[in-house]
């Protein structure tokens, strides 16, 4: 028993998948909270399908490297969510209607050209996530990705909640809310770009909005949001790697289901907003 | 009325709003134009129209928050080109997501953004100024209390504590009373004159005919242009009303 349980920490892959998910859950349970409290789920996961087209162009253009698939993805996403403003601006329609049109039109040629570049393989992992498939050098970026987007995010606290909480009155207190909500979407970009990896660009969005989802039935301290969702999201992925190992389980999958179902625990049994103690009182 | 400025505890000389032929447009649509007005601390005024008139425009206008068309707004004298601490605008308590995680103080110290930054920590001139403003509106009890526990007239009131802390000179109310029963708002008007006859001024919408005369001491009359503008006991008559909406009220309120 002892041994079954130890045995995921024995392997070099599982110890960086253990790491990776820690990092991971960690970075997108902590900006899960500005995409909750911004109520712009929809908008990130658009954003998120748009990763893999970007991948798809960049194998074409540059061959298949770490820095093309990452730069691939940061480009379409980027180009995707300011072409929904465009549209947006310059038409009648709103632009979760253009967001929409654009990323499923760029999936759907990411796939068809993905299925012409004998990345078969590769576009399984990018699609559903392959975090044992890790490498030193794949846990490092992470690193530094987290490293980054948490220190911008908690650097700007205060100027994005206020901009989160109402733009108009932020900005006549002087804080630049368009550069601001620029610069928010950036950096859940590249958060999402780092779960690739780990659970592919289909079930990222459930790291990236779950972890503070779950925090917002149990508590209403905003900093709780912000530190519950990192942790989490940390201490989910942790255990869902491990669980997928002791299960024989697909670990990107198994980490977005874990969630899941903690999100589940909390909306039917939350002491304060769940269901059930709603319908006694 | 008694002497407006007497008590502009802000400086000893006065303090003056010039709103001069402002025009706004949303994309080809005009929304405002040739709005011209002069006032100063200690006054309040009232915004009326009929829906769509551009009260609202207006007041975003003031607040830094729409590119004029044409015109200009100076206060003291200076041009109002974005924000300024002095200037603060409460939106329509509708308007925000009562359901946000924040607590009454946490909303308040917004307020302190201009003085504190993007980074420092409050100042002990920030945190009194904060408590000050929660003492003044009354929020000492509600403070630590979350923003989706409080009722319309504390929500208003948490607007105004903001502004407070912010050191506002000139507030811009969009619609303050609007969904206050009589008893709140009653106390509304009596913080509202409080907050102007100690030297701010004071620009609200208002929708309620009947409170006009007791509540204001200037009027704009507006239906995207200027009917008129002036003291309420100048101004504010039933030819001009009628003017304002139509034929569709006389001296009653509008929803």
């Amino acid at each position: 028993m002892i041994d079954w349980l130890l045995e995921p920490f024995e392997h070099s892959f599982n110890q960086r998948a253990i790491l990776a998910a820690l990092l991971i859950g960690i970075t997108n349970g902590y900006a899960s909270a500005f995409v909750v409290l911004r109520k712009s789920a929809l908008k990130v996961g658009s954003l998120s399908h748009a990763l893999l087209p970007g991948i798809a162009v960049a194998i074409l253009i540059a061959g298949l490297h770490d820095w093309s698939a990452f730069l691939g993805s940061l480009f379409a996403a980027l180009l995707i969510g300011l072409g929904s403003l465009a549209v947006a601006r310059g038409s009648r329609l709103d632009q979760d209607s253009a967001l929409a049109i654009l990323y499923t039109a760029a999936f759907s040629g990411g796939i068809i050209l993905l299925r012409r570049l004998n990345v078969t393989q590769e576009m399984e992992s990018w699609l559903f996530g392959n975090i044992m498939g890790m490498t030193d050098k794949d846990l490092w970026t992470n690193f530094w990705i987290s490293a980054g987007a948490l220190g911008i995010l908690t650097a700007l606290h205060r100027p994005l909640l206020m901009t989160l909480f109402d733009a108009e009155v932020a900005t006549t207190l002087g804080v630049p809310v368009r550069i601001l909500n620029y610069l928010l979407m950036a950096v859940l970009i590249i958060v999402l770009i780092s779960s690739l990896q780990a659970v592919g660009c289909i079930l990222a969005l459930g790291l990236l909005v779950t972890p503070a989802a779950t925090i917002y039935l149990l508590t209403d301290s905003t900093e709780a949001l912000f530190w519950g969702g990192a942790l989490l999201g940390g201490l989910a992925s942790t255990f869902a790697v491990l669980a997928g190992w002791w299960l024989d389980v697909e670990q990107g999958p198994a980490i977005v289901l874990t969630l899941g179902a903690v999100f589940l625990i909390a909306f039917l049994f939350s002491p304060k907003y769940g269901v059930i103690r709603k319908r006694r009182s | 009325m008694d002497h407006p400025h007497e008590h502009c505890d802000h400086c000893r000389q006065h303090h003056e709003l010039r709103v001069e032929n402002v025009g706004v447009r949303y994309r080809e649509v005009e929304a405002l134009s040739n709005i011209s007005l002069e006032t100063s601390c200690g006054s309040c005024v009232a915004l009326i129209g009929p829906n769509g008139a551009g009260k609202s425009t207006l007041l975003k206008a003031i607040a830094g928050l729409l590119p004029l068309a044409t015109g200009q707004i100076f206060w003291r004298d200076t041009k109002v080109a974005k924000w300024s601490h002095e200037i603060a605008y409460l939106p329509q308590r509708e308007n925000v997501d009562w359901n946000f995680p924040i607590t009454v103080r946490g909303v308040i110290r917004m307020g302190r953004f201009p003085q504190a930054g993007w980074w420092k920590p409050f100042s002990k001139a920030d945190e009194s100024a904060i408590q000050h403003a929660i003492d003044l509106m009354n929020l000492g009890d509600l403070a630590d209390r979350q923003i989706s526990q409080l009722s319309g007239g504390q929500q208003q009131r948490v607007f105004l504590a903001r502004a407070l802390a912010q050191e506002a000179h000139v507030l811009l109310l969009d619609e303050p009373f609007t969904g206050l029963d009589r008893t709140t708002s009653a106390n509304l008007s009596h913080t509202l004159r409080k907050i102007s006859h100690e030297g701010r001024l004071i620009i609200a919408s208002h929708h309620d005919m009947t409170t006009v005369r007791e509540l204001y001491d200037e009027v704009l009359l507006l239906r995207k242009k200027q009917i008129a503008f002036g003291p309420v006991s100048e101004v504010f008559d039933e030819s001009r009303l009628s003017e304002t909406f139509g034929e569709t009220i006389h001296g009653k309120e509008v929803a």
